[in-house]
């Protein structure tokens, strides 16, 4: 998993078209909307960081760009397909494509650490040898190898995190979804694993949408690139950063920012700078 | 006001049936189409089947020594204790056994089913299983409920047999009666549309207790709380049905087999 299989990989030139986007999207449960004419894309090669407070609609939106939930309004395009009709029988075999990292985690607490990174692989009855190659392969890249035997609950957050990325990676997706990847813990374990995140982009350049509260892991995935020489996450010259790193902002719902870091600092929308400051 | 809550409670009612219905008929359905997860319908065998033994042979062997004893005396005012055995093999095949195999195994595990799927609900598991491409009906829900059938039918034999057992034990032991007696009883009048009755009921009352088990496991809402809320409301649930749906069942055979 250090370097990439280029023959196995998708087709991630930007000529492709986008690898998700959403069009005028609005989806309410029982009272005011949860997100109102959202509309965005992700490009090929891409990482889209979703910034905005709590409650704002974040997890659910991202939720709807998998499937999981489905909108009220407008249309969701994913590998090009659009998916807000999509019967659930074919979303499954779309979801295959994507790699979905939970806020928690989310593994599986009665399954080793090795079935629930290889829980896709399972299912899809690749042999054990090959499994086990391809769930240390994993495991080695989010350096928790040693927790191979282990159940989730003798896991740190941080480390349940990490097997979840692991999990996420081990069948090359071709789109990666980061709910709150770093919520909840530690500023040391939370660098760990903007770490590995800022590592996938730069390695793999598996196009993303990552959510977070975080201001701080947001600008640090925008201003360090991976430095596959040195083995670590190093920060990018000063003034610079990464050209494929860009920022969506949600205030209650609607979709208020949509743009570069350069764009977010200098922006005037008062909820923008108050979230900023 | 009052009108308000009586309308908003019924068409929650209505729609809880709707959603059950298609949730029920979905889980029935994915048996007939691939993928089916055959290690999970093992496991769940086990879990269900084999978990439940012990309480089903305590339960059995109690309720069966229980009608021993109190038609015992009843029976004696009219001369007839040598009826016991016909009496207690009757109500155990063709009532109690199913009925009680039906409410115990709801009990342990239609509760254990609400829960366990629940608490992955809560915690996302079940979104996590979607997002890799398994269909958590295919996998969690199937197999629960056609394991419930399957091993509900054997259990209520086996309560059956506990129950003709510690009725029989009470008789010869308590009642000082003759067990030659009690079990020739128990066999001779028995006729095979009684042992049909008594094994029908089963195949429903496993479907009932698991699928309910499964629904409401599945549709948990509110964290941990919300976890305790489904376990209880799917043991209420379940037992409360088994019992209504067995009266219907039980006219339901008595047209089809008027000699019963």
């Amino acid at each position: 998993m250090n370097e990439p299989a280029n023959t196995m990989l998708p087709d991630r030139s930007p000529a492709a078209g986008p690898v998700l986007a959403f069009c005028g999207v609005s989806l309410a449960f029982s009272g005011p909307p949860v997100l109102e004419d959202v509309t965005f894309s992700v490009a090929a090669g891409e990482t889209r960081i979703l910034l905005g407070p709590a409650g704002v609609g974040k997890s659910v939106l991202l939720k709807l760009a998998n499937g999981l939930l489905r909108p009220d309004e407008g249309s969701i395009l994913l590998f090009g397909e659009e998916i807000s009709h999509m019967p659930e029988e074919q979303l499954f075999a779309q979801r295959t494509r994507t790699g979905m990292v939970f806020q928690e985690g989310a593994l599986f607490d009665s399954l080793r650490v090795r079935d629930n990174v290889a829980y896709q692989l399972i299912q899809e009855r690749v042999p054990d040898e090959e499994i086990d190659s391809r769930v240390r392969e994993a495991l080695r890249f989010v350096e928790l190898e040693e927790t191979f035997n282990l159940l989730p609950a003798s896991l740190s957050g941080g480390m349940k995190r990490r097997v979840a990325i692991a999990r996420a990676l081990i069948n090359q997706p071709e789109l990666l979804l980061y709910d709150s990847p770093t919520g909840g813990l530690d500023p040391v374990t939370s660098t760990t694993i903007i770490e590995l995140i800022v590592k996938e982009r730069d390695v793999y350049r598996t196009p993303s949408l990552l959510v977070t509260h975080r201001l701080q892991d947001a600008f640090t995935l925008c201003t360090h690139h991976f430095d596959t020489e040195l083995g670590r996450m190093v920060p990018l010259p000063k003034g610079e950063t990464d050209p494929n790193t860009t920022f969506l902002m949600l205030e209650e719902g609607k979709l208020i920012f949509d743009g570069s870091l350069h764009e977010l600092i200098r922006s005037q929308d008062p909820f923008v700078r108050e979230f900023l400051e | 006001m009052a009108l308000d809550t009586i309308d908003r409670t019924a068409k929650s009612l209505v729609l809880t049936v709707q959603d059950y219905s298609w949730f029920a008929y979905r889980a029935f359905m994915n048996l007939w189409r691939p993928p089916l997860y055959w290690p999970e319908f093992l496991v769940q065998a086990d879990i269900i089947g084999v978990g439940s033994l012990s309480i089903v042979i305590l339960a059995g062997l109690s309720t069966g020594g229980v009608l021993a004893l109190q038609s015992a005396a009843t029976l004696a005012a009219f001369g007839a204790t040598a009826v016991t055995g016909q009496f207690v093999s009757m109500t155990m095949i063709r009532e109690l056994g199913p009925v009680l195999t039906g409410v115990m195994v709801s009990g342990r595990n239609a509760s254990s089913m609400a829960s366990e799927l629940g608490s992955m609900v809560v915690t996302e598991q079940i979104d996590a299983m979607r997002a890799l491409g398994v269909d958590p009906m295919r996998k969690l829900v199937t197999p629960r409920i056609f394991s419930s059938i399957a091993m509900l039918f054997f259990l209520t034999i086996v309560a059956d047999a506990c129950g003709i057992a510690g009725g029989g034990a009470v008789t010869v032991f308590m009642n000082h009666q003759n067990g030659t007696q009690y079990f020739a009883m128990a066999w001779e009048h028995l006729r095979y549309p009684d042992i049909l009755q008594g094994l029908i009921k089963p195949l429903f009352f496993g479907y009932i207790l698991s699928s309910i088990g499964c629904f409401y496991g599945m549709r948990t809402t509110g964290g941990t709380q919300g976890v305790g809320r489904a376990t209880i409301q799917a043991v209420v649930a379940a037992s409360v049905i088994i019992i209504f749906v067995d009266f219907f069942i039980t006219q339901i055979l008595l047209v089809l087999f008027p000699a019963l």
